[in-house]
């Protein structure tokens, strides 16, 4: 079977011009999303407390509520279905550092008497520990950012480097918003979801820079608008496959995980999607408008082999015995 | 069909895959196994703090016990021995006698002595508060431990985070109830105190304050079983748990739990000495900051053995016993982050993730199979090789194996076949291009090797990252990832290779690119 065979190159630079626009406005509204109505931050960033209980009926939602009225502690307390009727968690702004008696220790106590119930996983994070977590979340994406820019700087070019940054960027802004909009919990392992996509959707645009530098390198084009159009149809069999496989798994994930993966599916979910049009319509159109010179680079190339070939002659002239 | 080094390297990692990844897909008592993580087996998550400043408020309290105890026993007459956060006050009452009091304090370390005249005021040196605070530290660390030993469960984990956190990890947890217990006796101070009760007061301690009593230098204290009844008794305890050697459960004659202790030779004198001292009087037995007992003193008592009664269950006398057997904590701790996962919401979690495993693994496999026949079976072939080497490596390094660990493989499934996608890719060009199939194999393979490398190693950066700075299951996500990467690369790039160049020559006499790759021509 085949989706595409190269028989012509697409002209995705001609394209470039709409997909920046509609990739700006996306990115826009996700952070007037982001602005408005902000980041559901979950325990582990915010700190508080999460009790999840299983009823052996369905619970009895206003029954709860009913027990936790009164009590200080459950004043911020808010109760939600959890996949199935008769789970749900129990969500809470207030933590506790008593050890022996916490507060899932009262909740408890608190839910007696309205049915028979499990509780099946209790997250206390104190406040100092929510801020420790935050620090180090947006430290690890920076660091990762920082880390994958210094590679691709050192194995393409700094123009790649940055190209394939601002559409990393552009996609982790996509997902953030994606999450805000359907206000889902943001724990770490959305943040682990996060740092996902920075790895897959760089994968993508990788693969697609590496077939850039390799036709500039051939040289059968002079003009980078045409060796773009030619690398980024090549490598589009290759994109879509790996993108629906990849998205198989993730959708699968997402619809049979478990509500715990949730959060993580989801953004793995915008992350694909995202992540492979960024590749094609955000990086390298950059690269372009970055003015990446093609003859420049011959040249350096050029100079680079002139440079190896003396070292090497001199080399074999100073193991010959020569100098 | 020609053998060639890189299907020998293939095989062997084939063979070590399925034959390393047995024990724990068979879960088979021998060999190294993957362990699940708390969030699938269930379990008990705990980041402790400790509260470091109350330890040196009990060194300084201990200091002043110390101080009265030596000044009794040598007939020293002193005054207003008194004791707050930061520094113990007396006077001695006769001059000739401070001297002797200069070999004692040498003996302790870490204190400042100012002396005035007749009176002393002592403090702990600024060093001395930095070491007691981390001693406090690590003694908590030491002390759970052993409690945590002597609970029952299997392997449990405490351990030093960063500075001054203490990571608690208890699997095997079944109930809510049976946690609480866990915590109650991690968390227990099982500071126990003989105190002398100030029998010269005591009749009005039910109209005295807490600075009536502190006036006379004494402290109220509550009935451990009746909080109605209050006793009064000196501030300065007669001795502490620190010269506890030994506690057990034991029954009194009506056959109710109680606890035995013993105390060391130095306790014993103390205890000798006091008692001899205060026959008529009671002694209170603290547990805690409460009353447990109060009995009247009828004799000196050597030996230094006593009990505690309480209105114990059997499993409370048991736990209480480990908890003083182990020693006080110095400091009390308190709870920083905590995640506890009852064990069949773990059990659901494995089954979801492995229902998701499942899908995404067949959906990938049918899907490479029908869309690049052959060159998929191949693919396929290295992708499962992928999957038992990724579980063969995470049991040989007793990996843990978390929610998000699981989530990675999936992933790894979808993306570990990326490889064989963009060599396929080539070939397949290649081909078109009209180069023999000798030349597309090995040409194909050359011009993917570049790309799949450099896209790889930015994912592993990722992953590490990740790693560095991840903390608890999300750790575990970025170990599976990064295993399956770098497995990804063996099987993918060198497996696959191999495969293809035994099987090249027939590859090329069949001539069916359909049946190979998928494509006409």
């Amino acid at each position: 079977m085949e989706f595409f065979r190269y028989t012509r190159t697409f002209n995705f630079m001609g394209k470039s011009k709409m997909a920046m626009f509609l990739s700006v406005a996306v990115v826009l509204a996700s952070y007037a999303i982001l602005v408005t109505k902000g980041l559901n931050y979950g325990v582990d960033f915010a700190g508080g407390t999460v009790v999840q209980v299983k009823y052996e009926t369905t619970a009895p939602i206003n029954k709860m509520r009913q027990a936790l009225k009164g009590n200080e502690l459950f004043a911020s307390a808010s109760i939600s279905e959890f996949g199935s009727p008769d789970e749900v968690v129990i969500r809470m702004k207030t933590s506790s550092g008593n050890v022996t008696r916490d507060i899932g220790d009262i909740t408890r106590e608190a839910l007696k008497g309205t049915g028979e119930f499990t509780i099946r996983r209790v997250d206390i994070v104190g406040p100092t520990v929510g801020a420790e977590l935050k620090e180090k979340g947006i430290m690890s994406l920076l660091l990762a950012m920082f880390g994958i820019l210094v590679y691709v700087a050192f194995r393409f070019e700094w123009r790649f480097a940055v190209a394939s940054i601002v559409a990393l960027v552009h996609d982790v802004s996509i997902a953030l918003g994606m999450v805000a909009l359907f206000a889902i919990d943001v724990n770490l392992d959305v943040l682990a979801g996060l740092l996902t996509i920075l790895g897959y959707s760089l994968n993508d645009t990788i693969i697609v820079f590496d077939r850039i530098r390799e036709g500039v390198i051939k040289g059968r084009n002079v003009e980078l608008r045409d060796t773009i159009n030619e690398s980024v149809t090549r490598t589009l069999a290759r994109t879509t496959l790996t993108s629906l496989t990849t998205f198989f798994v993730v959708f699968t994930l997402f619809m049979f995980g478990g509500e715990i993966i949730h959060p993580f599916a989801f953004t793995l979910l915008v992350g694909v999607v995202v992540g492979t049009y960024s590749s094609v319509f955000v990086a390298s159109p950059i690269l372009l408008w970055f003015g990446f010179d093609v003859k420049n680079y011959h040249v350096k190339l050029a100079n680079k082999a002139k440079r190896e070939a003396e070292k090497k002659k001199m080399r074999d002239q100073f193991d010959g015995g020569i100098v | 069909m020609k053998l060639n080094y890189r299907i020998v390297i293939f095989a062997l990692a084939i063979i070590f895959g399925i034959s390393f990844s047995l024990p724990s897909l068979t879960q088979s008592e021998e060999g190294k196994k993957i362990t699940l993580g708390l969030d699938l087996q269930g379990g008990l998550h705990m980041l402790l703090g400790v509260k470091t400043e109350e330890a040196t408020k009990s060194r300084i309290k201990s200091i002043t016990a110390s101080i009265k105890h030596f000044s009794d026993r040598n007939d020293i007459l002193i005054d207003g021995l008194s004791f707050d956060e930061n520094e113990i006050r007396f006077e001695v009452l006769d001059e000739d006698e401070l001297f002797k009091f200069d070999e004692f304090f040498k003996d302790i370390e870490g204190i400042e002595v100012i002396k005035n005249k007749t009176s002393i005021s002592l403090s702990l040196t600024p060093e001395e508060i930095i070491k007691t605070e981390k001693e406090a530290i690590s003694q908590a660390i030491e002390t759970i431990r052993n409690r945590l030993d002597q609970f029952g469960l299997s392997e449990p984990v405490v351990a030093r985070q960063g500075e001054e956190k203490i990571l608690v990890q208890l699997a095997g947890i079944k109930t809510q109830e049976e946690e609480q217990r866990a915590r109650e006796l991690i968390s227990r101070a099982a500071k126990l105190e003989l105190m002398a009760v100030d029998e010269d007061r005591n009749a009005r301690v039910y109209n005295m304050s807490d600075s009536d009593a502190a006036e006379y230098g004494d402290i109220i204290l509550l009935d451990a079983k009746n909080p109605e009844i209050k006793y009064l008794v000196r501030e300065i305890p007669i001795l502490d748990g620190g010269m506890l050697t030994d506690a057990s459960m034991g029954f009194d004659q009506n056959n109710r739990p109680l606890i035995n202790f013993k105390l060391n030779a130095e306790g014993a004198e103390i205890f000798g000495d006091f008692t001899g001292r205060s026959v008529g009087k009671r002694l209170a037995v603290v547990l805690d900051g409460k009353v447990y007992s109060a009995p009247n003193i009828n004799e000196r008592i050597g030996g230094g053995s006593g009990q505690i009664s309480g209105n114990y269950t059997v499993m409370e006398a048991k736990d209480l016993a480990i908890a003083l057997r182990s020693g006080a904590l110095l400091a009390p701790i308190y709870m920083m982050e905590k995640r506890s996962v009852g064990p069949s919401l773990g059990a659901d979690s494995i089954q979801a993730s492995l229902v998701a495993l499942i899908g995404g693994f067949v959906l990938v496999i049918i899907f490479m199979m029908v869309y690049y026949r052959l060159a998929g079976v191949i693919a396929n072939i290295a992708l499962i090789a992928n999957l038992f080497i990724l579980l063969a490596v995470m049991s040989l390094f007793g990996a843990t194996l978390t929610l998000p660990g699981m989530a990675g493989i999936v992933l790894t499934v979808g993306m570990a076949v990326d490889a064989n996608v963009i060599i396929s890719e080539r070939i397949r060009e290649l081909i078109y291009e009209g180069k023999s199939m000798h030349k597309a194999i090995e040409e194909g393979y050359a011009n993917a090797m570049r790309a799949i490398l450099d896209a790889n190693i930015t994912t592993l950066i990722a992953s590490i990252v990740l790693y560095a700075y991840g903390t608890g299951a999300i750790k575990g996500f970025a170990i599976t990832m990064s295993i399956g990467i770098l497995a990804s690369m063996l099987t993918a790039i060198l497996g696959t290779h191999g495969v293809y160049q035994m099987l090249e020559s027939r590859i090329t006499k069949s001539k069916n690119n359909k049946l190979w790759f998928g494509i006409k021509g």
